[in-house]
């Protein structure tokens, strides 16, 4: 209900860093429309169905995806079923604490969510085995591990390069009729490949990927998704302050410009993982 | 959102919604201020056959007091949705994931007008009911608890109205129905300050591109200026029925 993560700048520290933007610098020494370097690795939790790693940073990511049959929600019988779920564990900060989920977790697993459902990333319809009876149920986890801010565009990316990386068991059907998975491994159905990115307000300033001590002085934050098309297919405004209507407009053509690079990414990603997948074993 | 939508025809022939609204048509909506006894603001809005109750409570002191903050005052929000309030099947009297969401940019779009940092080590307690919803729920809720705050009596620099962007068959249309917003193909809640200008919650589903974006920008402000007239209204007829004090009463 109320904000649980409260973490004192000292004033002059906070002082500090918001004169600097004023001047058009950063604490990290970017340019104020500048992202940090991107890493992407993929497979690094075998279990899963599909991983990645997303170093954006410092700030670090790890997504994990885990499909299983079952059934699909009664309002959508003919598609399969897509849930995320991030948690902000304590191994990644010191500000985060042990407990049950609360607002900040919750906000940023729906901000993935709607992205990813509104883009679509998944063909949903794709999912199902038998219609309105069994559908494939992909589970998506994000766990931040390392806190440098802007978790809500790495854990995007993680989301994504989790989900282009995975492979779920082709299905047959027995003779008598019961469904079984075989050891033949196939991609998920991918439509499209939204990316996330964040501009913080601080001052009068708009600055690309917040890193940590940006965020801790932010007044607020917006998030686009974008989509292949540079279709907007997800925003969330966060923090205690309010941006002009120039404002937005300017954060979106932020937005719009790193987009087509942080996709590129994501395209290397797929590539990457196309071409291992078609080697003779 | 896919598939299913085209299934479910919201726009007649003649370009009119379901409910004969034009697309840049908000629905009726009237506010009371000060409807409950024991808060010291509340509000009530009805926005279609939405209807929300607001009640505020403080400032106070802060309960569990480490909770304080030091250099200004905390805001705590609570959106709930009565368990009858939905058209659907019964809703679990447990906040769900998509209330605890909506309690957190609800209390967003609401911080920027208060003057928080003049009251620090205090508490401001803003409860919202869903009685009975219809779509744009969040936004109507921001209409209203802004009535709530002032109301109350709590210092801000404006109020805070919202209305939620549609797109419905490809058109923007403001002010979503529950229908609307189930069958059409995205939903832009944007609330702001009416008489700064200023953004304080964006949210959205579905598609957009960047012109839709700054047209619906354009919309929500109009939309929003609107139902700045109603606030107005409702607070000066509030406090309209206050008896004037006497020369000499004792007060």
């Amino acid at each position: 209900m109320s904000e649980r993560i409260y973490t004192v700048v000292p004033a002059p520290r906070r002082e500090a860093i918001r004169s600097m933007i004023k001047r058009g610098e950063r604490v990290d020494g970017r340019k104020p429309e500048e992202y940090r370097e991107v890493k992407i690795e993929v497979g690094v939790a075998g279990n899963a169905d599909g991983s990645a790693r997303v170093t954006l940073g410092h700030t670090k990511v790890i997504a994990g995806v885990k499909a299983s049959l079952g059934q699909p929600f009664p309002d959508a019988p003919n598609a399969g079923v897509q849930v995320v779920h991030a948690e902000l564990i304590p191994l990644a900060s010191p500000i985060f604490e042990p407990g049950p989920p609360d607002e900040n977790d919750v906000e940023l697993a729906r901000i993935i969510d709607r992205g990813l459902r509104s883009a679509p990333a998944l063909k949903l319809e794709e999912l199902v085995v038998v219609p309105g009876k069994q559908v494939w149920r992909v589970f998506i986890d994000m766990y931040p591990i390392d806190h440098d801010g802007n978790f809500i565009d790495a854990s995007g990316l993680a989301a994504m390069g989790a989900l282009l990386s995975a492979r779920i068991p082709k299905l047959s059907t027995a003779p008598d009729g019961t469904i079984v998975k075989s050891e033949e491994k196939t991609p998920l159905p991918i439509a499209d490949v939204p990316v996330f990115v964040t501009i913080a307000k601080i001052g009068d300033a708009l600055v690309m990927d917040p890193c940590y001590e940006e965020e801790l002085v932010m007044d607020a934050r917006i998030t686009f998704a974008l989509t292949k098309e540079n279709h907007v297919c997800a925003v969330q405004k966060g923090g205690r302050g309010s941006f002009t209507l120039d404002e937005i407009q300017l954060a979106l053509d932020m937005a719009l410009s790193v987009a087509p690079r942080l996709r590129a990414i994501l395209d290397t990603v797929q590539q990457k993982v196309n071409a291992s997948a078609a080697k003779p074993t | 959102m896919t598939g299913e939508a085209a299934a479910v025809k919201l726009l007649t022939e003649d370009g009119k919604r379901l409910d004969g609204r034009a697309l840049n048509e908000l629905r009726r909506c009237r506010i009371e201020a000060g409807v409950l006894k024991n808060a010291d603001g509340s509000a009530y809005i009805e926005l279609g056959r939405n209807k929300i109750i607001v009640a505020v409570y403080g400032p106070k002191e802060v309960h569990p007091r480490h909770e304080a903050l030091p250099d200004r005052m905390l805001l705590r929000c609570r959106y709930s949705m009565l368990p009858f309030s939905v058209a659907e099947e019964r809703k679990s009297p447990a906040p769900t994931r998509r209330e605890v969401e909506i309690s957190k940019v609800i209390r967003e779009a609401l911080e920027p007008a208060i003057f928080l940092e003049e009251f620090p080590r205090t508490s401001v307690d803003v409860f919202i009911e869903v009685i009975e919803a219809d779509g744009s729920t969040r936004v109507a809720s921001i209409t209203a608890a802004a009535v709530a705050l002032a109301d109350a009596g709590i210092p801000m620099r404006d109020l805070v109205a919202g209305v939620s962007i549609g797109k419905i068959e490809g058109k923007l249309a403001i002010d979503l129905s529950g229908i609307e917003d189930q069958h059409g193909e995205g939903d832009m809640p944007i609330a702001m300050m009416p008489r700064l200008g200023e953004v304080t919650l964006m949210q959205a589903d579905g598609r957009f591109t960047r012109e839709e974006i700054v047209q619906a920008l354009q919309m929500a402000r109009e939309a929003i200026l609107k139902l700045y007239e109603e606030q107005k209204r409702a607070l000066k007829e509030r406090y309209s029925k206050v008896p004037p004090v006497e020369p000499g009463e004792e007060v």
